[in-house]
């Protein structure tokens, strides 16, 4: 019997299967090693405490480097930013008030600061604007088009290979290249949204904040990130003899 | 009702949304219907899956030492002119 195919690349559901109310839970973050934490830091670091500011360092610091890099795209540069940020922090401590976390804190001056780079290099980047249109997650001709009698909507060839591939190997040598230029090939908001929550792990609401856009954004912008990267790696894998 | 709420190219649109536990609970329902049919539709979700979970893997790096010395030497100016509390 023939299947009515809806459009493709709308996402609407079938009305009948939306209910009322009622939010899924929500995943457990794994962000933020407690408010407790930032305070007792806090407090030794307005007192001129090396140990604190060296564990802070050192917990953001890799971190502030790499989404830094995103914006300006050269090592020398991302660094000036990240020190910058950190002279800002300290100077701006005492005007912290525990609103936001401090990880909060320090990303949105340094996103502040990386900005400002990034604008002097023309590199400036919206986060509110979205890009690319209706960008789809899988190229269309993967599927059979949404007229097909029988299959419209469905792939056309099996999706599988590189995640069988342990995780170990994913990481490192020309795999893990791989990944790297795939990042970097991507649009600066898109490899932001990505570093944020893939590989520093945090959540959403907190990447959503820090950008100033809203959640359903940031979560576009993941996908894509995502699509896009697996799409390289995909191509990779099919290159190389598995 | 079939157990087709949504084709392959619809579903792919959705799955960053399934994983971020954003779907309501008749559509993640339906998602999961559609996935457990469907082994396409299974190899994509656990590639993203994989991805979501390796990329974890690539920070691993620490600060540059010269960056880090500077850091701390910045510190030492600020503490010197900074008043303490």
């Amino acid at each position: 019997m023939a299947v009515d195919p809806p459009p493709a690349r709308t996402v609407t559901l079938d009305n009948s299967l939306t209910t009322p109310p009622g939010q899924p839970e929500p995943l457990p973050s794994e962000q933020d090693e407690g408010a407790a934490g930032d305070r007792r830091l806090l407090e030794d670091l307005r007192k001129g405490n090396e140990t604190a500011f060296t564990e802070l360092v050192d917990r953001y610091g890799p971190s502030m480097l790499r989404v830094a890099r995103l914006y300006v795209r050269s090592h020398s540069v991302a660094e000036e930013v990240v020190q910058e940020t950190w002279l800002k922090v300290l100077q701006a401590l005492d005007g912290f008030e525990g609103r936001s976390s401090l990880r909060t804190w320090i990303f949105v001056i340094l996103g502040n600061c990386a900005r400002r780079r990034g604008e002097r290099e023309s590199r400036s980047v919206s986060f509110t604007a979205l890009g690319g249109g209706d960008e789809p997650s899988v190229s269309a001709d993967r599927f059979f088009p949404a007229g097909h009698p029988r299959w419209g909507g469905m792939w056309t060839t099996l999706v599988d290979g590189w995640e069988q591939i342990p995780d170990e190997r994913l990481l490192t040598g020309e795999a893990r290249e791989q990944i790297r230029a795939a990042v970097e090939a991507l649009p600066s908001n898109y490899a932001t949204v990505f570093t944020l929550r893939d590989v520093e792990g945090w959540d959403g609401a907190e990447v959503a904040a820090l950008l100033g856009i809203s959640a359903e954004n940031q979560r576009v912008l993941l996908h894509r990130a995502r699509n896009r990267i697996r799409a390289a790696l995909e191509e990779y894998f099919e290159r190389s003899d598995r | 009702m079939t157990e087709s709420a949504f084709t392959c190219q619809q579903l792919v649109e959705l799955v960053t949304e399934y994983l971020d536990g954003g779907l309501e609970p008749q559509e993640r329902l339906a998602f999961e219907r559609h996935v457990a049919i469907c082994p396409p539709c299974r190899g994509y979700l656990a590639q993203l899956r994989k991805l979501k979970r390796t990329a974890g893997g690539l920070r691993e790096e620490d600060l540059p030492p010269q960056l880090r010395d500077g850091l701390l030497q910045m510190f030492h100016d600020w503490k010197g002119s900074a008043p303490k509390k």
